[in-house]
């Protein structure tokens, strides 16, 4: 693992790496969006409103990976002080909150013609604005320590316990009666038809490298932002 | 034990803590973060009468009543093993179908028939297309089991 501890080393393989994430990701989100905005049929009950599924649904998965990689890199950051995981703990944490917001709005959207209403507190959309709160919580934590690349202790305590409510997310709509319905793709199988899954899985593999391409970017921003900080400490010094 | 390893049996420790906290609270909450009642668990919860809650279910098959002054109509909510007979007077959900799901607030009357003041369309996690002709468009009567787990 301390192989890519060297920032250097990590920057090598980073700098070649963005450019091809993020015109995939572009490449694949304009094309599954596009696919499942005019060429997928009308769904039986909701009509044209299930094409929101190819937002909502990367933008949820996202929102939950996110902190998901924040609580790895936390405890990483706790037990092995490796350099990089301060640092991508922070990159995540804005392009998470905002794919869990999208994932809250477009939910919103679709469920005022579905069900009748633009929100409910149930289990799962409770839990999934506690979680977009626990990024705005995130956020401010990791930015009120000074250094630019290190999370503060209680940074990383927050994104270990924020962890917590990942399985609840995901466990909500079957722990209890909801608004919400339960999982349509689930190990076993999944409950969409093939008209919508396909390019629901282009989708979520475009979104996802357009998160990978983002947080890639902020890394190395805050990288650069950790040398021009240590020569002008130098040059102060002399 | 080196401060590495202090720290790693820490981390360990804490999460799986943590981890045990979180299904504990939620096995503890499992009533009363449930959203609504459905019939088998309205059935043995002794609701009094008036009270405010949510009950939630299948719309039953051929028991949609409307009235003749066109807004009230009757119907009846099941799960797997119990029914609940609903009344409501508004305008029904889009997607208010029968077989369909269906959460409604309201109370318990005194005859023991809910009086729903409002009605919202609950969606099965199934997608199909419109075209699939084997299919009843307005009912989705095949998805039953899926809500009364």
């Amino acid at each position: 693992m301390h192989r890519f501890a060297n920032p250097a080393r990590f920057l090598r393989i980073a700098k070649p790496l963005t450019p091809w994430l993020l015109w995939m990701g572009i490449a694949l989100t304009l094309g599954a969006c596009l696919w499942g905005a005019f060429f997928t049929p009308t769904e039986r009950l909701m009509g044209d409103t299930v094409k929101i599924i190819f937002v909502h649904v990367p933008a949820a998965w996202l929102g939950m990976g996110g902190w998901t990689g924040i609580a790895i890199a936390s405890i990483i950051q706790l037990v092995w002080r490796h350099p990089l995981a301060g640092v991508s703990a922070r990159a995540i944490a804005v392009p998470g909150a905002t794919f869990a917001a999208i994932c809250l709005i477009t939910g919103s959207i679709w469920g005022r013609p579905t069900w009748g209403t633009w929100w409910v507190w149930d289990g799962r959309l409770t839990s999934m604005l506690v979680l977009f709160f626990l990024y705005l919580g995130y956020i401010a934590l990791s930015n009120a320590s000074s250094e630019k690349g290190d999370t503060s202790r209680v940074a990383d305590v927050f994104g270990i316990i924020g962890a917590v409510n990942i399985p609840i997310i995901n466990r909500s709509v079957i722990w209890w009666e909801s608004q919400h319905q339960k999982a349509s793709i689930t190990l076993g199988g999944s409950s969409i038809d093939q008209a919508y899954l396909v390019p629901l899985f282009v989708s979520v593999a475009g979104f996802s490298l357009l998160f990978g391409a983002l947080v890639l970017m902020r890394m190395r921003t805050a990288l650069a932002e950790m040398r021009i900080e240590a020569r002008m400490r130098r040059m102060a010094d002399y | 034990m080196k401060p590495k390893h202090q720290r790693l049996l820490l981390a360990v420790v804490a999460v799986f803590a943590l981890i045990g906290a979180g299904l504990i609270a939620a096995a503890a909450l499992r009533e009363e973060a449930s959203y609504f009642y459905t019939p088998t668990t309205l059935a043995s919860a002794n609701v009094a009468p008036g009270k405010a809650i949510r009950l939630g279910g299948m719309v039953q098959k051929g028991s949609i009543v409307r009235a003749p002054d066109g807004v009230s109509i009757t119907f009846t909510v099941q799960d797997k093993d119990k029914t609940q007979k609903v009344a409501y007077r508004g305008i029904t959900p889009d997607l208010f179908v029968e077989g369909s799901g269906v959460v409604a607030d309201g109370r318990l009357g005194p005859d023991g028939i809910f009086i729903a003041d409002s009605l919202l369309a609950k969606h099965d996690e199934n997608y199909v297309p419109k075209e699939l002709a084997d299919i009843d468009m307005t009912s989705a009567e095949h998805t039953k089991d899926t809500l009364s787990k």
